[in-house]
């Protein structure tokens, strides 16, 4: 292959890394999938790879060689050169050709690396600590049916949410249980928050933001402690009887209560608003004095 | 009679047996029932279960409940997954090959259902949906039992696999809440759900894969990790290949 074929061969090959990164942003914009995404930014990522294998073997100098040292050439053989060797430098040479299609190829790969940027979630601001609970909020199932408070048998728990409130905001799930009254042994200013034994937590664990799924619920509790909420991801084991306090595990502070009432048709609605900081807590999220659950 | 007639009355003689053999009661096994049934449980249970459980199913305080209002339905799971008879009171039930005959089961489970309690429940999986019995599974279930029901492990204790649990077993575990799972009465459960989630567990056990190599159905992520693996040594052994030893 002559000279010039080759340096076209390399710049037509950066000019495919240059198309497909592109593509890869349209693909983006018009959401055509993770498969589209995948197999454009796998294209030019080849096609740059072989662009600089080929300007490696075939457009760099690739010969060892020696020359001897001459004598020092007349001053006018230099000017002779270099007037000879300006006319060629002045149009289009294989360094300009080669560095505009790199040029491109870099751009397009920029452009393909910063789009997905608009990809990251939305501003949090205050969703994190603000939650939907308040006196009278109705507890709802995840169908948003009101739940009845004799619809749980000791020993058994279900999933809620606030009635009309956005079901995936941090501060909506919360875990009720019902426990026998008389093991109960809530902190003196949460007597009147387990009416009939019923008592509800936070659904999201203080530790790294799971959800807390899993209930120990002894059938005979001669042998085995509980009932407790545990949590999946690391076990941590928060006591349902004692005001959700930690028994086990990485989490820091107890599961945030929520006081419970039944109302007059048998449903069960919130008494208050939960009594902590509902998820993980990290550096700036929790001011000191504001962590209610301690 | 002509050779139709014969047909005929064949047939019916036919349905007229099968009819018989669906509509018999279950727990009447070698054509024992009733009152003879319970005595031979009561029998068993005196040589195997008093000594945890009492004289008198009462319970013994500190060492095993009682059975009075347990209930055909816990009798039967615990007996046919053999969790009971524990080695000893204070381990966790797990499921083993079970100690009794199905004919003694059937005699203990009468005894204990005479005692009160729920009865065996009736499952059956005709109009259930699969795709709800999943999310119900993924919002009660799942947190222990793993997504596929593989089971998992809770602070203290294992969670049992569910891939080798019939439906009605299923379905007297749910209501029961057997050692630390919780109890999921028809006011959090009904029984229509509890079917869907039935459906949804025997279904779990060969779902269908999307594609490339399952690894026992652990997911797109494994695989995709296996597969960097993968990709990672060829890189290495193409390295190896296509490179030369450096000389001095």
């Amino acid at each position: 292959m002559s000279a010039p074929r080759r340096e076209a061969a390399v710049a037509g090959l950066l000019l495919i890394v240059a198309g497909c990164a592109v593509a890869f942003v349209v693909a983006y914009a018009t959401d055509a999938g993770t498969q589209a995404l995948g197999l454009t930014l796998g294209a030019a990522l080849l096609a740059l790879a072989a662009a600089l294998a080929a300007a490696g073997a075939w457009i760099l100098p690739n010969e060892i060689s020696e020359e001897p040292r001459r004598p020092p050439a007349a001053e006018d053989d230099e000017k002779k050169t270099v007037a000879a060797l300006r006319p060629a430098g002045a149009s289009i040479t294989r360094r300009r050709l080669l560095a505009g299609t790199g040029a491109a190829a870099a751009a397009g790969l920029a452009g393909a690396a910063v789009v997905p940027l608009a990809s990251l979630g939305p501003w949090m601001g205050d969703t994190l600590v603000e939650s939907p609970w308040r006196r009278g909020t109705r507890v709802v199932d995840v169908e948003g049916q009101p739940i009845a408070a004799d619809a749980l048998d000791p020993g058994g728990f279900l999933t809620a949410f606030p009635a009309g409130a956005d079901i995936d905001a941090t501060g909506s799930p919360i875990v009720v249980v019902r426990v026998d009254p008389r093991r109960l042994r809530l902190p003196e200013a949460r007597r009147a928050w387990a009416p009939d034994g019923l008592v509800a937590y936070s659904k999201i664990c203080t530790h790294a933001g799971c959800a807390v799924s899993m209930l120990r619920s002894p059938l005979f509790s001669a042998h085995v402690p509980g009932p407790a909420l545990v949590c999946p991801c690391h076990y941590s084991t928060f006591d349902v009887t004692d005001g959700g306090t930690v028994l086990f595990g990485p989490a820091g502070r107890p599961l945030p209560q929520l006081p419970l009432s039944i109302r007059s048709d048998g449903t069960v609605a919130a008494a208050g608003p939960l009594s902590g900081d509902v998820g993980p807590a990290w550096f700036g999220t929790r001011a000191p004095g504001r962590s209610g659950g301690w | 009679m002509d050779r139709r007639a014969t047909a005929a009355a064949f047939g019916v003689a036919l349905l007229v047996a099968a009819t018989t053999m669906l509509v018999r009661p279950p727990s009447a096994p070698g054509g024992e029932s009733g009152p003879s049934l319970i005595a031979k449980g009561r029998e068993l249970y005196l040589t195997g279960c008093q000594s945890c459980h009492g004289t008198d199913a009462e319970g013994v305080p500190g060492v095993a409940p009682s059975l009075r209002d347990a209930g055909a339905s816990a009798a039967q799971f615990m007996l046919t997954t053999g969790r009971m008879p524990l080695p000893a009171p204070d381990q966790q039930p797990v499921r083993r090959t079970p100690a009794y005959t199905p004919a003694e089961i059937d005699a203990l489970v009468a005894y204990v259902g005479s005692l009160g309690g729920p009865p065996v429940p009736r499952v059956s999986l005709a109009g259930t949906v699969l795709s709800r019995g999943m999310q119900a599974f993924m919002l009660d279930c799942a947190g222990c039992h793993q997504a596929l029901g593989r089971g998992g492990v809770v602070t203290g204790a294992s969670v049992p696999d569910l891939t080798s649990a019939t439906p009605t077993q299923i379905a007297e575990a749910v209501r029961l809440g057997p050692y630390l799972m919780p109890a999921f009465g028809a006011g959090t459960l009904d029984d229509r759900t509890l079917a869907d989630i039935i459906r949804y567990v025997v279904w779990a056990r060969s779902p269908h894969d999307p594609g490339g190599a399952a690894l026992d159905h652990s997911g797109p992520v494994p695989e995709g990790m296996v597969a960097w693996l993968g990709g990672l040594l060829a890189l290495v052994v193409f390295a190896r290949l296509i490179g030369k030893r450096w000389q001095p």
